[in-house]
């Protein structure tokens, strides 16, 4: 996907809602054009552009209602292990494409824009540090909780659905 | 490396951030833990799922064509103080907007076209019937393929080799089919993956292709139309005498 199918996705994703994200691809892409000479050549241009982005969204409508959410002691990165036993790990296996959208959608914005960089749009977590202006360690952090909230998520659905079949 | 501290960085692991002689050390530890292993393989499945989930949206044809000219209409009188520097800087824009796009469509392309055929790897050894033509006689695995594929291949010769042919059976990527072959060699598995080489889109396009991830050890290349991929657990040195027996094959 290109560049600009990137950026809408990303936006969706943190508005919820398909005007709102049109909205802010377009501001996004407008505020670039216009400031491209803050942009310091050698620097990250993808990082650039996601952070215009992330910055108009926390500024927009969906940005402000999405807003007030603590995230206790943020840069400790938790003393339990990144995945809590095996049983679990399998049945993230067997969940499918929606549950997972689902999940992600009920995390807060700070952990799903993490995951969404690290894991859809595979940057690193240095360039996801600059694309979010926090340290490295806060990325980790965010990372390992927002992926075990996942965890948590996933598994409270398939609970309530049942036992699902076997791997997809 | 002690299974904590193991736990502790299969984030980063997971995540390629670990410094060579860290993930060297993981892997390692990898290789006889299982316990570990299967944690690092729920977080890698959960994060490879994310990625398919995640990449959900696209943009209407209707709302590009809406950005484009937004982006033309706003950028007139820009455009309308014509001035040389100005011009330069949105070329250099252009330029870098298609480099970044570029280069990111072709990394993101190639892992993710390695860790699907990774994932078929893992998937055949953890199925119950990994193979549909169970054989150690290539005499018997070649032909089973005729007529379910739109291709042949050769099978090389194994004898003191040290590999064994296990069976076969037809893999799917990306639309199009091709052979999955098991080896063994010293309890390793390996799979061979074969395909048609012009259904192939930009990854592994040229030259031999090697890569390590989650302790698999991967070779690719090409020969005579045809792109091999394998995958194994086994030493880069094992993956690498298969891929020469196979080279030789496919020229005999």
């Amino acid at each position: 996907m290109p560049l600009f199918g990137r950026l809408y996705n990303f936006a969706r994703w943190l508005t919820q809602d398909h005007g709102e994200a049109e909205d802010l691809v377009q501001e996004t892409c407008l505020k670039a054009l216009k400031g491209f000479g803050s942009f310091r050549q050698g620097t990250n241009f993808r990082a650039w552009m996601y952070r215009i982005l992330r910055n108009t969204f926390l500024t927009s409508r969906a940005g402000l209602r999405a807003a007030p959410v603590s995230l206790d002691d943020e840069d400790a990165v938790p003393a339990e292990p990144v995945a809590s036993g095996t049983p679990e790990s399998i049945l993230i296996s067997s969940v499918d494409q929606q549950a997972i959208q689902a999940a992600l959608d009920a995390l807060p914005v700070p952990y799903r824009e993490v995951i969404l960089l690290c894991d859809v749009e595979e940057m690193r977590y240095q360039e996801i540090a600059e694309t979010l202006a926090i340290p490295v360690g806060t990325v980790m952090s965010r990372l390992s909780r927002g992926r075990k909230a996942m965890r948590e998520l996933l598994a409270d659905a398939s609970m309530r659905s049942g036992p699902r079949g076997t791997l997809k | 490396m002690t299974c904590d501290e193991v736990c502790g960085k299969l984030a980063p692991y997971v995540d390629s951030e670990l410094q060579a002689s860290e993930m060297a050390e993981m892997e390692t530890h990898l290789r006889g833990c299982s316990a570990c292993a299967a944690e690092a393989l729920g977080l890698l499945r959960m994060k490879l799922a994310t990625r398919t989930a995640g990449a959900r949206y696209t943009p209407s044809a209707e709302f590009q064509r809406r950005m484009v000219q937004s982006i033309h209409a706003k950028s007139t009188p820009w455009w309308a103080g014509i001035r040389l520097p100005r011009l330069a800087v949105a070329a250099v824009a252009a330029v870098l907007l298609i480099a970044a796009v570029t280069l990111l469509a072709t990394r993101t392309a190639r892992e993710r076209e390695l860790m699907e055929i990774a994932d078929l790897h893992v998937t055949a050894l953890a199925s119950s019937n990994p193979v549909d033509v169970v054989s150690t006689d290539r005499h018997t695995v070649k032909p089973w393929f005729a007529g379910k594929l739109p291709f042949s291949f050769n099978l090389p010769e194994l004898q003191n080799s040290g590999f064994t042919l296990t069976g076969g059976r037809v893999a799917y990527f990306e639309r199009s089919s091709g052979a999955q072959l098991l080896f063994t060699v010293r309890k390793h598995q390996l799979s061979v993956f074969i395909f048609k080489d012009e259904t192939r889109e930009l990854p592994f396009r040229a030259g031999t292709v090697t890569s390590t991830r989650l302790a698999l050890q991967t070779e690719s290349w090409s020969e005579g139309g045809l792109r091999y991929f394998i995958v194994s657990d086994a030493p880069a040195a094992d993956v690498h005498a298969l891929s020469e027996l196979l080279r030789k094959a496919a020229r005999s």
